[in-house]
């Protein structure tokens, strides 16, 4: 069951993903983003991390594409005049590329077996946590510096007077 | 064990509690209007009748029901067919999914097995609430933006900004609560609010982390779209918000969605805050109160009392959303945004802040 | 000081306590509450009118819809003299006049519209008949119904009260 429904929702993540960059209209992109973003959850909870799977749609899903939608809605270009995506070389080009890098990545996972499904609990809330804040205590301390430097950037550019 | 059984169990436990969620928002509708009326001295709906009878007005909600679904079924010129017409399953689909991690009792025994009354009992619990309810945004905002109106399209953007700021305040204002009770498991919370607070008081999440409880009601309203935080739909200046533009059972599946966001917000704040299915004092075997005095009780009472502590819980929850409604005015669309990030944010992050301070004596013993 | 300034007294700054707006919300939910529980348990005590089966008694002297006059003989006291047709500001009043059979009296009105669409219920039309023949004391305001047309209130229905 487990890798028929991995196939599922990895197959509906690549189509979703190749909608997102294939459609024309930035509404469209936008919703086929967060069908990606949920079948990834969905991913992540089939390996047993439900707390990352929790977090990807808090985050991405619930917080980040709305704001994608927000600047889409701002502002709002008709339909009729959305720019005209013609074919070019380095489009081509950039297909071709896509295409071997999804032929490299195949061609290395097969060398690989399928891992077997880590521990019922290895993704909870508290096995997280406990290795954020232990193994992981540097990264997870640097990483947060670098969202407050990130914040009062932010702040700085968007106030002019503070 | 035999899996018939636990599918049986699977979608009796569904059933009864989708039952119960659209039974109350049935009932909800009805109660909105006829304590709106009562509060401002009027008389409230008395007209709808079956055979003659009335029944204060309770057939209301049914000849609405058949209003919507007989109504045009109407598209606006100029909308974006599609979009449009996703909205309002985008606001439906999260408000239903909401209710799965709502633990409505406590576990029975039936033909020797343990049930839990769940429809899941998920292990990241109360942030697949969060990430569910977080996804209702998106049909209000696709609502917005696809009637191709200003006034929905203001509701929407209003609707999202709000959303977005108190989502954060409201996933902080709950891990005081994670904290204490140390899981983000409903069931597990509620088992935890069971015990006695220094063997007076119920160890309820009110009582352990107040200002958490007054953060999370008010980011529970701003995100149900209620007033005073209804800017979304303001009727003064934006007609009706997002949903201006929507009729007959599209309408409707707003409305529900609305309705159902609320009867499940108030069962969480019943689970997070008010013991969930926990009575006062009530153990598996009867009343233990404080002082020594116990009063032995039916297993079956116990159970039933439980339940009934859920139920009245949530119902009140639910009548405090209209006794706030009919009481307080709505904010500014500023004021809104102010308080969001300039007083709850702080107070959320203060209140864990001194949680964790408080819980690591209690932990080294200093209390 | 400029004309027609006013001095508006500014609200005054809340208190700490008004400031957490929590106690005066407390507050207010007791005001409504209140209310509530009044109107739960003395429901005859709701001031409203249930129109359609119960109706307000309008004082005496309310201009409702009009009514024309009979004589003791029961034809229309009416002599179709234009007075009140000229007098209404909304001409909401047509008259037919006829040559009365009565040799006593000169006209009668072959047909008396009042369109109560038009009407704005002024009273002019009362002041100046000189025969009080049309009068506004029904104590009825126009009644809803579902076409222009029987809004036109002819003469058999002004008759009528």
């Amino acid at each position: 069951m487990e890798p028929i429904l991995f196939m599922l929702f990895g197959a509906i993540a690549v189509g979703g993903a190749i909608m997102v960059v294939t459609r024309k209209h930035p509404m469209a992109s936008a919703l086929y983003l967060i069908l990606t973003l949920f079948s990834v959850a969905a991913l992540f909870v089939l390996r047993q991390a439900h707390f990352l799977a929790a977090i990807q749609v808090i985050v991405y899903a619930g917080a980040i594409v709305v704001l994608f939608i927000f600047v889409i809605m701002l502002i709002n270009v008709p339909e009729n005049r959305l720019p005209v995506e013609r074919a070019t070389v380095m489009r081509l080009l950039g297909v071709i590329a896509a295409g071997l890098l999804i032929l490299e990545t195949a061609l290395l996972a097969r060398r690989f077996a399928m891992p077997a499904a880590p521990a019922a609990d290895s993704g909870s809330v508290q096995a997280v946590g406990r290795a954020l804040f232990t193994d992981y205590l540097l990264a997870f301390e640097i990483t947060s510096v670098l969202l407050l430097a990130a914040v009062i950037g932010a702040i700085t550019l968007a106030k002019k007077k503070i | 064990m035999n899996p018939l059984f636990d599918i049986a169990v699977s979608v009796a436990r569904i059933a009864v509690f989708f039952a119960f969620v659209f039974g109350l928002v049935v009932v909800m509708t009805w109660v909105e209007r006829k304590g709106a009326a009562y509060i401002q001295d009027r008389r409230g709906p008395n007209r709808a009748s079956i055979m003659g009878v009335t029944l204060f007005g309770m057939f209301h909600p049914l000849a609405d029901a058949l209003k919507f679904l007989f109504k045009e079924d109407f598209i606006p010129d100029g909308a974006h067919r599609l979009f449009y017409q996703l909205a309002p399953m985008f606001a439906l689909a999260p408000a239903i999914l909401t209710m799965a991690v709502v633990p409505f009792g406590p576990p029975v025994t039936i033909a020797g097995k343990q049930v839990a009354l769940h429809i899941a009992d998920l292990n990241v619990g109360i942030l697949y609430l969060f990430a569910v309810s977080g996804m209702a945004v998106y049909g209000i905002v696709l609502a917005g933006w696809s009637s191709n109106s200003k006034y929905p399209l203001l509701g929407g953007l209003r609707s999202s900004a709000q959303m977005i700021s108190y989502e954060v305040s409201m996933g902080l204002s709950v891990v005081g609560i994670l904290m204490v009770f140390q899981s983000v498991q409903l069931s597990a919370i509620v088992r935890g609010q069971g015990e006695l607070l220094f063997g007076i008081l119920p160890r309820w999440g009110v009582f352990v982390q107040p200002l958490g409880f007054i953060l999370f009601v008010t980011a529970l309203y701003a995100e149900a779209n209620r007033t005073p935080f209804d800017l979304p739909e303001g009727e003064s200046e934006l007609v009706a918000g997002y949903h201006t533009e929507y009729a007959s059972f599209k309408f409707s599946m707003f409305m529900m969605a609305e309705y159902i966001h609320l009867v499940v917000g108030a069962a969480v704040l019943a689970t997070l805050f008010f013991g969930g299915w926990q009575f006062p004092y009530l153990g598996d075997s009867g009343f233990a109160f404080p002082g020594g005095i116990s009063v032995a009780v039916p297993a079956w009472a116990v159970f039933l009392l439980r339940i009934g502590s859920f139920v009245g819980k949530t119902l009140f929850f639910c009548w405090l959303y209209v006794w706030v409604r009919w009481t307080i005015p709505r904010f500014r669309y500023d004021q809104v945004m102010r308080l969001g990030w300039k007083v709850m944010l702080p107070l959320a992050l203060a209140n864990i802040f001194v949680t964790g301070i408080v819980l690591l004596l209690i932990d080294r013993g200093g209390f | 000081m400029t004309i027609g300034v006013k001095k508006v007294a500014r609200p005054r700054k809340m208190s700490f306590g008004e400031s957490l707006y929590l106690i005066e919300i407390v507050k207010g939910l007791g005001v409504t509450i209140g209310h509530f529980l009044h109107n739960v348990a003395h429901n005859k005590d709701i001031p409203t009118i249930e129109y359609p089966e119960v109706r307000r008694t309008m004082p005496p002297r309310f201009r409702g819809c009009h009514r024309l006059m009979k004589r003791m003989d029961g034809t229309p006291r009416c002599v179709a003299c234009y007075m009140c047709a000229t007098a209404c500001p909304a001409e909401c009043i047509t008259i037919v006049a006829g040559e009365s059979p009565d040799a006593t009296v000169e006209k009668y009105p072959v047909s008396f519209d009042i369109d109560m669409l038009r009407c704005v219920f002024c009273g002019q039309c009362v002041e100046a008949c000189p025969c009080d023949a049309i009068r506004m004391d029904t104590g009825w305001y126009t009644p809803p119904d579902d076409s222009r047309e029987k809004l036109i209130f002819k003469i058999e229905r002004l008759l009528e009260k």
